[in-house]
């Protein structure tokens, strides 16, 4: 189950997110990691050390680009600019799949630079369902679109949020980038049981699973990814890799960047899960 | 509500600005209470009310913002100093949102801007804006694109009469009334050794504003443009200004020379020398760009 067509039949281990504290010590020690995922944006200009960093990575990495602008969620059309410039550094780093957020950030050509939650209605899932397919299209690569961490819920929602992401990845035929501590945020701040939203997913669609840590306030949880992953995302992390098989994973630490070893050393915290999938299927 | 209206009357709550205490206004956009306006289309949970949860959305828009022009304008909050800074960036962020799908792009009109709202850096407004300009240049040269540049093979057959020279997209001339790079690179450097305690920290703050209060102005010529993916600022002189000045505006070699020593205090005598000298140093540091061939007219 593992490679399947939403990431391109990779079978990709457990990655992190490339960052610049840690430029130096990957390209001077060149330590062993399955691959890196690059947030898109950061890449998508015209020169400079950013893609000089970037051509030295891809020389000796694998590269998974993900992004934060894409808005698949907004309402309006795709920005051209954007996706001319997305199409570009896909070329350039060979990315099996390209994934971004299943929410909205901009209208009439203003952006928040925000992960916005979206309504889960159905003229909502079809909008985006057709604004994924555009993008694939335009790309002419698998798309896996990930759950967000959200803070608030609409009047006008017509379906839980697990079943809103199903609607529309099975109307745009697109992937999952299921994110297991997004899933624990939103459950700890909608009330809900994320068991049910990671039992609830289509497992045969998931490209990849983000884990990451958060921080906790007196009355929500924030999506921080400053700190080491929790137990319960462990929990749910490891019930997903039971219903998806060995799947690509991704540690991303955004914030209070620690050392390069300390990042890698949580990520392959995922080890032990993933090895236990393999001895599932072996059996 | 439709997906579209949804979108709108959220994002304009999400980007009204904060409270002076840094929370949501109490007054929704366009009049009304907030309160009721966040209850329209936003559930309650049983430990936050509708405006606390898309309170959390509008101040992570502003912190969010704020802290990008922070991170791309150290130089400019210097001159104004902490308070003035922030409250001129908000107001920038109201007339200026971001209209690009990168933070990279926020901060691009900030000259202009400041221009038009001389009032946030009062008596300082010439130095803002030099500052402001080189900052901006400054993020220009680091990822702007760089072309082929030119060899000395491809002058070969150039008349100088007709030849036009194009710049590399990262070299950025300016011309300024104050020597902001000393400032800058002072600034910078300050923010790097800026590690130690809060007391230190208050007393380096203290320096900058000292700094920043002593710079005299002085006419400076300054090119901001990279070397092995660095950005670096030179100093050059009028005549080299006026040249490439010319230059990228897309004047010919002959009449951007003429331009440059038309008011020029140099003796004629060394004028050629001085053209060669110059040519030396750009071409050695890459600012032009190879000419483009020009494609062959279709049969």
């Amino acid at each position: 189950m593992p490679a399947n067509r939403f990431n391109g039949y990779t079978d990709y281990g457990i990655g992190i997110g490339l960052r610049v504290p840690h430029y130096q010590h990957i390209l001077t020690r060149k330590p062993v990691v399955d691959w890196f995922e690059i947030i898109s944006e950061n890449f998508m200009i015209d020169g400079g050390r950013p893609l000089r960093i970037l051509d030295q990575i891809l020389e000796q990495y694998k590269v998974v680009q993900h992004g934060v602008s894409m808005y698949f969620g907004s309402a309006q059309r795709a920005d051209r600019e954007h996706l001319r410039r997305l199409k570009d550094l896909v070329k350039r780093t060979k990315t099996p799949w390209l994934s971004d957020h299943l929410c909205w950030g901009s209208v009439d050509g203003r952006y928040t630079h925000d992960l916005l939650p979206m309504p889960y209605t159905f003229e909502a899932a079809r909008l985006t369902a057709q604004k994924v397919r555009e993008v694939r299209d335009y790309l002419e690569i698998p798309i896996a679109v990930e759950n967000v961490s959200s803070y608030a819920e609409f009047h006008v929602s017509e379906m839980t949020e697990w079943e809103f992401l199903n609607e529309v990845v099975e109307r745009a035929d697109c992937g999952i980038l299921l994110d297991v501590n997004n899933i624990y945020v939103s459950s700890q701040n909608h009330n809900f049981n994320p068991l049910d939203y990671v039992n609830s997913i289509p497992a045969e669609r998931v490209a990849q699973i983000h884990i990451a840590g958060h921080s906790k306030y007196r009355k929500y949880i924030l999506d921080t990814h400053d700190h080491p992953v929790i137990d319960p995302v462990w929990k749910l992390y490891d019930r997903a890799i039971q219903r998806a098989g060995h799947t690509a994973t991704l540690l991303e630490w955004d914030d209070s960047i620690p050392t390069f070893k300390e990042v890698h050393d949580e990520a392959l915290k995922a080890d032990k899960f993933l090895a236990s999938s393999v001895l599932a299927t072996a059996v | 509500m439709k997906l579209l209206a949804l979108q709108r009357t959220m994002a304009r709550a999400v980007m009204q600005p904060l409270s002076r205490s840094e929370h949501m206004q109490e007054k929704a956009p366009g009049g009304g209470k907030m309160r009721a306006y966040a209850s329209r289309f936003i559930k309650p949970n049983d430990r936050l009310t509708s405006f606390e949860r898309l309170e959390i959305y509008n101040r992570q828009y502003w912190f969010r913002l704020l802290s990008a022009l922070g991170e791309d304008f150290p130089g400019l909050r210097s001159v104004l100093g902490e308070k003035q800074f922030d409250a001129m960036c908000k107001a920038y962020i109201v007339d200026c949102p971001s209209t690009s799908f990168t933070l990279r792009n926020l901060g691009s009109k900030m000259e202009s801007w400041l221009r038009a709202h001389p009032k946030w850096a009062g008596k300082k407004l010439a130095l803002a804006l030099d500052i402001a300009r080189l900052e901006w240049a400054d993020i220009e040269a680091f990822d702007n694109e760089s072309k082929p540049a030119l060899r000395t093979e491809d002058l070969a057959a150039a008349d100088a009469e007709t030849l036009k020279l194009e710049l590399q997209c990262y070299v950025r001339l300016l011309d300024l009334a104050y020597p902001v790079d000393d400032l800058l690179l002072a600034v910078r450097k300050e923010d790097d050794t800026d590690f130690a305690s809060n007391a230190f920290s208050e007393k380096r703050k203290k320096k900058h504003v000292r700094a920043v209060a002593k710079l005299d102005p002085q006419a400076i010529y300054l090119v901001v443009h990279r070397i092995d993916n660095s950005v670096y600022f030179r100093r050059i002189t009028p005549e080299e200004f006026a040249v490439l000045a010319a230059l990228s505006k897309g004047k010919p070699l002959a009449k951007a020379l003429d331009a440059a020593f038309r008011k020029s205090k140099m003796p004629l005598e060394e004028h050629a020398a001085a053209v060669q000298k110059y040519f030396q140093t750009w071409a050695t540091l890459g600012w032009f760009c190879r000419p483009q061939q020009k494609k062959a007219a279709s049969a």
